[in-house]
């Protein structure tokens, strides 16, 4: 695909990229130092790790998608099933399939075949924008659950699927009772997507997407196929959640529909959100935030809280449950961030200049300021002398 | 052989017919200019060639080849150069990363670079913002990056749309010097305007559009002469009955 090519031409991002690779390289010692951490103060974290990593696998995916090239998707649970269930279909002995594969195959071909569907949904949306394509996607996501519900002589139906395949290597199975094991796994796989998804943004295809959604018709004048962009946009992002569910799949052992709904839609655009809309590691953090409350945050935070209300005797807060309150929860750091750091938590730099530009002065030196006032001085000239042209007519 | 030539075309928003049959030629290293007031159908003359909108009607010849119906990206491959309506700068992205989308299509570096530096020797402005987002620039310096950046494309014939739009009358005149500029260059220019009167100070030839038609067509002097156009254009009926 000659789209791919880097070029390594693209203005100041060389350097950039090796100021950018220090906390990376940081973020990484520290992800696989982390399970000897966990044990050493025995925070016992890194079984809901596991989960939360697959969650922000997705929230990585989705980012290609809203972040950089700015298509409002909500219905990226789909994918999330799709990459799930072609695991389970490749692996597990329940599979209706002739032939099984092992996990890593099933892995490769699950991060294919989201790609595929992920072209299936970008061809009928190619010409939308805005809430209709919002509108398309949600349906989307809607259907594709629906339908693994209702084809229960292939999916199982409500029944799920179960067993299926574990990954092995070197001999060595990874099962339920090994949760270090699966979270090298997962972070082994969240670096190679990053990686990819580096490799992407840095390349002509992602810059015709950042183009896409700054400006639809400047990109298309400067010889963007709009189209094409769109479509990739859409495969390469589901894509990513062929890794995430296959990962899902064999981890938990067990799928039904009911675990692909709309809550994990709307979590992961969330997350996307609350980082940092086009910054993969913005999003990587908001992701991990997010989604350690929703796993073990909530729990824990209740706990204290009864805790200390227990202690102090302030009624109230033995009675609170922030487990019930998850969704709203969620909804009210939604607002808040749109209402108070519209950009996220870790905004890329585009995002910040454009949403904050009208609070801070420009970048204007030599003198550009004088110019724009000179500039209105003549403008308002030009505009009181206009009526004395048109009184003839 | 005319690089451009429009014949009876057609155009559409919806149930809308835009463009009633425009028929137009650019010759080869020609400014042209379609005059006309807000509505008539200039922005839509030039969309429809670049391939923004479809016509429905009529054909649409580039260096003799058809392209009406081509997908816009396929028709700024052919060096069709387009600056639209409103600037339209990518205003995250640096002045410089601007520059670079317009060459989007370009794959040789030392092209790029050329490019690089034919639109900052014309807009020596451009170079000193190199680096800052293009949508914190003055509309003037807005409007030499959207020329600009279609330049990057080494482009055989300029589709510039109001250039002149919300700019200072001392800022019209340098923008309308560098039109000159590039035209020397080489590169012929289709050029809509309000501005009549700036418009046909640079152009040989000029058309005026008129809901949605092709009403007169001459040289720009022809046009500067004729009594219609300076008393719609012009404003200067005032002057003549004086």
């Amino acid at each position: 695909m000659s789209v791919l090519k880097g070029v390594a031409s693209w203005g100041t991002a060389a350097p950039d990229r090796r100021r950018r690779a220090i906390p990376f390289v940081i973020a990484v010692v520290f992800a696989l130092l982390y399970p000897f951490i966990d044990q050493a103060i025995g925070l016992r974290y890194i079984d809901p790790m596991v989960s939360i990593l697959i969650l922000v696998l997705l929230a990585l995916g989705l980012n290609i998608v809203v972040g950089i090239a700015g298509l409002l998707d909500l219905g990226y649970a789909a994918f999330f099933a799709i990459g799930a269930y072609t695991a389970a279909f490749l692996t597990s002995p329940a599979s209706p399939l002739p032939y099984r594969t092992n996990f890593w195959i099933a892995m490769a071909i699950s991060f294919f075949v989201a790609m595929i569907f992920g072209v299936i949904l970008g061809i009928p949306v190619l010409r939308l924008r805005g809430d209709y394509l919002a509108i398309v996607t949600l349906g989307f996501g809607e259907i594709v659950p629906r339908i693994f519900l209702n084809l229960d002589s292939i999916t199982g139906g409500s029944k799920g699927i179960n067993p299926i395949g574990k990954p092995s290597i070197f001999g060595y199975t990874l099962d339920a009772s090994n949760p270090v094991g699966w979270y090298y796994l997962v972070i082994c796989v969240g670096i190679l997507s990053i990686f990819l998804i580096n490799r992407m943004l840095d390349s002509r295809l992602g810059r015709s997407w950042m183009a896409l959604r700054e400006d639809e018709i400047a990109a298309a004048s400067n010889g963007i196929n709009i189209m094409g962009t769109k479509m990739l946009a859409f495969a390469m992002g589901a894509s990513f959640s062929g890794f995430a569910g296959s990962i899902f799949a064999a981890r938990f052992q067990f799928i039904d529909p009911f675990r692909f709904d709309f809550t994990i839609s709307v979590m992961v655009l969330a997350m996307v959100i609350l980082g940092g809309l086009g910054n993969t590691y913005g999003v990587i953090i908001g992701g991990i935030i997010m989604a350690s409350y929703d796993r073990f945050l909530a729990e824990r935070l209740t706990g204290w809280l009864h805790a200390i209300g227990n202690s102090t005797g302030i009624e109230v807060l033995t009675r609170i449950d922030l487990l019930n309150s998850r969704l709203f929860i969620f909804g009210a750091a939604l607002i808040l961030t749109m209402l108070l750091r519209p950009e996220g938590l870790f905004p890329s730099r585009r995002r910040a200049a454009e949403l904050h530009a009208g609070e801070e002065e420009p970048e204007v030196f030599d003198g550009g300021t004088v110019l724009e006032q000179e500039r209105q001085t003549l403008y308002d000239v030009e505009v009181a002398q206009e009526p004395t042209g048109e009184h003839g007519t | 052989m005319p690089i451009l030539e429009l014949e009876d075309v057609h155009s559409y928003y919806g149930h809308i017919h835009a463009l009633k049959g425009i028929s137009l030629t650019v010759e080869e290293g020609e400014i042209v200019t379609l005059i006309g007031a807000n509505g008539a159908g200039k922005s839509t003359t030039l969309r429809t060639i670049s391939g923004l909108i479809r016509p429905r009607a009529g054909t649409i010849r580039f260096q003799g080849q058809r392209i009406d119906g081509l997908p816009p990206h396929r028709v700024a491959a052919l060096r069709i150069g387009h600056s639209p309506e409103g600037r339209r700068v990518f205003p995250r992205m640096t002045v410089r990363e601007n520059l670079e989308m317009g060459a989007y299509l370009q794959t040789d570096k030392a092209q790029i670079d050329r490019g690089l530096e034919r639109v900052y020797d014309l807009f020596p402005r451009l170079k000193e913002r190199e680096k800052q987002a293009a949508g914190t620039l003055s509309g003037g310096e807005q409007q030499m990056l959207a020329i600009g950046r279609a330049l990057m494309s080494d482009p055989l014939i300029l589709l510039l749309d109001e250039p002149s739009m919300g700019l200072a009358p001392n800022l019209v005149e340098l923008i309308f010097d560098i039109i000159a500029d590039i035209n020397r260059q080489g590169t012929a220019i289709l050029l809509v305007e309000q501005n009549a009167h700036m418009a046909l100070s640079v152009a040989s030839r000029g058309y005026v559009i008129q809901t949605g038609q092709i009403i007169l067509a001459d040289t720009a002097e022809g046009l500067q002469r004729n009594e219609m156009v300076r008393r719609a254009y012009l404003g200067e009926e005032s002057a003549l009955a004086g």
